[in-house]
């Protein structure tokens, strides 16, 4: 018996060669550039409180990303990752699912955690590896991660987290419940055999999950073209019978309804979707590169007529939702919040040094813990060597 | 002789291979015009075209196998995997198809033209995915070369070596020396022995042997030594596999005492191999037992970097409980 969603192979005398693009995905659109709605474009059903929220959050993170990749420049944390142009894909994907719905994601979608309630001092707290971050500073700046949150624990590694999400939406399925797992990539983790892995198994075991891919044209250096010979990511889908959307992903409206559509058809159909967000990487891949090595200012700028956050600014305020002066009102009050966590959280020590075996298992092994004892007595012989701990093993 | 860091002797190393043999390619993550994150592949593509340096997509099992074919091919690909924390999914590559690929044909086929180049190692605030040294993982496999450089001369002369082997090389690069690390290099081509360490500074109380990055981490701990009275014995493996037992051996038969520093976590790493070949070579010829001194066993941690480092610090204390056991 073939399954509903196998087609049957036909055959036939004639010899078809299938072009190499046969399959070739329109762009999904309904904010134009200039903030205006597209002519008959039905947009989603958003209220003013939701609206208001997404463009707060998408300020916010603008300037966190200004005032950290600044912070990294004095030297004050050792690494950043900005997600400049890129705002309106992960907030407006993670506004339109719910709470309970998990997501994984890679490192460039600071915005779908603060959408989800981290807070200024809980990002300070990371990016300064003190003993409040919720990662006890075991890993780099940007590597947020909150269980109260739904949000998986950011891995660097490219694309570990596609396979893991559909594992996840599995068990999601198992225990019955009504959730999702969203997951967020690049065009570049795309390339990773994990992609093609966690596809084909979603697809196969038919898991709740919303692949996303902000496809910002960029791997580090690597422009798209380079990337992959195909018409992007999002037509892949259909070699593994899988459903997929292409949106703008600087338009959050876009962003939004389509990543609505594919959690309905997730958890209604009961199948993964593969959303595919035009978008551009208008920061340098981090701290560590720079991009004019490998880029032109022109190109750049064309980017910027696409702002994400400046068309929703331009569609709130002819809603007459936002004002010109509220939203740079809003963009100093998000100022000050930062400063002044960023302050208090520099200040703020470092782990334990006994923190230095914890989680590697449930509890440490004995020989973990005899290093340990050596260690704290090589520190207090050492105190110099060691500032961020020796005060704690006097 | 000219002045060069250890990023732009590996870069010269690069550059005669290429002009020597047109068979030699260069690929790997943004390794194209933008001359990789490290800059060591800089001005290849400009100099040898697209065809020969070239940025890959990003897919690390790809970019092994990929190499692994052109190298049966006979061609001499060096591949870079951007960062040896990043070395994972060509696991399978590399342990199964490059280290097996001349012993399960018999010989009919082979990848000895292969060179894997990887940077390695800690202390850039890179937390546990940015300052991995898996050296050990590779060592457990018959079949492949591992080349460790310490400074940029031994990084010329070693990749050269390595790129021309008939054996692929995983060669790892310690890229917390890559520009802190500046040294008189030849810009002629030259070869050093694969498989040979080195002894750095003779001694006679002692042998502290290393590779990589740590043996600059060596020489600081036996300066302290020296201030103490102790003659240490400092040797460079600069290959882990295969490595050099007899130039260890007899260093220990003359001194008595064996200390290995090294970056990994403690457990399994290749000190260990080192010190049980040593004991059973030596063993009449020990006063004390081998000391490693070794990152903990723990994930690189970031906020606690420089604890979990096996610093000179906690070498020259592992000397000092080597001499005083």
């Amino acid at each position: 018996m073939t399954k509903e969603t196998t087609p049957t192979t036909k055959v036939t005398s004639t010899l078809t060669v299938i072009p190499a693009h046969a399959v070739n995905i329109p762009m999904f659109q309904l904010l134009k550039e200039d903030g205006t709605v597209h002519k008959g474009a039905v947009l989603p059903e958003v209220s003013k409180e939701l609206a208001l929220k997404m463009f707060s959050t998408m300020q916010f993170i603008r300037l966190l990303d200004e005032r950290m990749f600044a912070a990294q420049r004095q030297g004050r944390i050792s690494f950043y990752l900005s997600s400049l142009g890129e705002e309106a894909a992960s907030i407006g994907s993670a506004a339109a699912i719910e709470f309970e719905d998990m997501i994984m994601s890679q490192y460039r979608e600071q915005g779908a955690l603060a959408f989800r309630g981290f807070t200024v001092e809980d990002f300070m707290n990371q990016l300064f590896s003190n003993e409040r971050d919720l990662g006890k500073g075991r890993q780099m700046p940007v590597h947020y991660g909150s269980a109260a949150l739904n949000f998986m624990t950011i891995s660097s590694p490219l694309g570990t987290q596609i396979p893991q999400a559909a594992g996840y939406a599995y068990g999601q399925k198992l225990e019955g419940n009504k959730n999702c797992t969203l997951v967020y990539f690049g065009e570049g983790a795309a390339s990773e055999g994990d992609f093609h892995a966690g596809l084909n198994m979603a697809a196969v075991f038919k898991a709740p999950v919303i692949f996303f891919c902000r496809n910002n044209g960029y791997a580090i250096s690597t422009p798209a073209n380079e990337q992959y010979a195909g018409d992007g990511i999002a037509p892949r889908a259909t070699g593994y019978g899988m459903k997929a959307i292409r949106v703008d992903g600087n338009d959050i409206f876009a962003v939004y309804k389509a990543t609505q559509e594919a959690r309905r058809i997730a958890l209604e159909v009961g199948e993964p979707v593969l959303i595919e967000a035009m978008s551009y990487r208008m920061a340098g891949h981090s701290t560590s590169d720079d991009p004019s090595g490998y880029r032109t200012k022109e190109e750049e700028q064309q980017w910027h007529n696409k702002d994400p956050m400046l068309r929703f600014q331009k569609w709130l305020v002819a809603k007459g939702w936002m004002t010109e002066e509220l939203a740079a009102e809003q963009m100093e009050a998000h100022k000050k919040a930062v400063l002044e966590e960023l302050k208090k959280a520099e200040t703020i020590p470092a782990p334990h040094v006994d923190e230095i075996i914890t989680d590697v298992y449930d509890t440490p092994t004995d020989l973990q813990k005899e290093q340990l004892a050596a260690l704290k007595e090589h520190i207090r012989k050492y105190p110099e060597a060691y500032p961020a701990t020796a005060a704690g093993v006097k | 002789m000219a002045k060069m860091n250890l990023l732009q002797a590996v870069n010269s190393a690069l550059d005669i291979a290429m002009a020597k043999n047109d068979k030699v390619c260069v690929f790997g993550e943004d390794v194209g015009h933008f001359g990789g994150v490290f800059r060591a592949t800089s001005g290849l593509q400009e100099k040898y075209g697209r065809a020969r340096c070239f940025n890959t997509p990003l897919v690390e099992q790809g970019i092994i196998g990929f190499a692994n074919g052109l190298a049966a091919q006979g061609s001499f690909p060096i591949a870079e995997i951007q960062f040896g924390d990043y070395i994972f999914p060509a696991f399978d590559q590399i342990v199964n198809e490059t280290a097996k690929f001349r012993y399960r044909s018999g010989n009919e086929f082979n990848v000895g033209g292969l060179t894997i180049r990887t940077p390695y190692g800690g202390g850039i605030h890179g937390g546990h995915y940015h300052s991995q040294s898996p050296e050990a993982y590779f060592a457990h496999t018959p079949g492949l070369k591992i080349v460790i450089p310490r400074n940029p001369y031994q990084a010329k002369g070693l990749l050269l070596s390595a790129i021309f082997d008939p054996n692929p090389v995983l060669f790892m690069e310690p890229k917390r020396l890559y520009r802190a690390a500046v040294g008189e290099v030849p810009e002629e081509e030259y070869m050093l022995p694969l498989g040979k360490a080195e002894v750095v500074k003779e001694g006679t109380d002692v042998t502290v042997v290393g590779w990589g990055a740590q043996v600059e981490v060596i020489e600081k701990a036996v300066a302290m030594a020296d201030k103490d009275g102790v003659s240490a014995e400092i040797i460079d493996l600069r290959s882990i596999l295969p490595w050099d037992v007899e130039t260890v051996a007899k260093s220990v038969m003359k001194t008595g005492r064996l200390v290995v520093s090294q970056e990994a976590p403690h457990t399994m790493a290749f000190g260990s191999e080192v010190a049980a070949t040593i004991q059973e070579k030596c063993f009449l010829y020990l006063e004390s037992p081998v000391m490693r001194a070794s990152g903990l066993d723990t994930p690189y941690p970031l906020a606690h970097e420089k604890e979990y480092f096996s610093d000179h610090l906690k070498t020259y204390e592992a000397i000092k409980r080597s001499l005083n056991y």
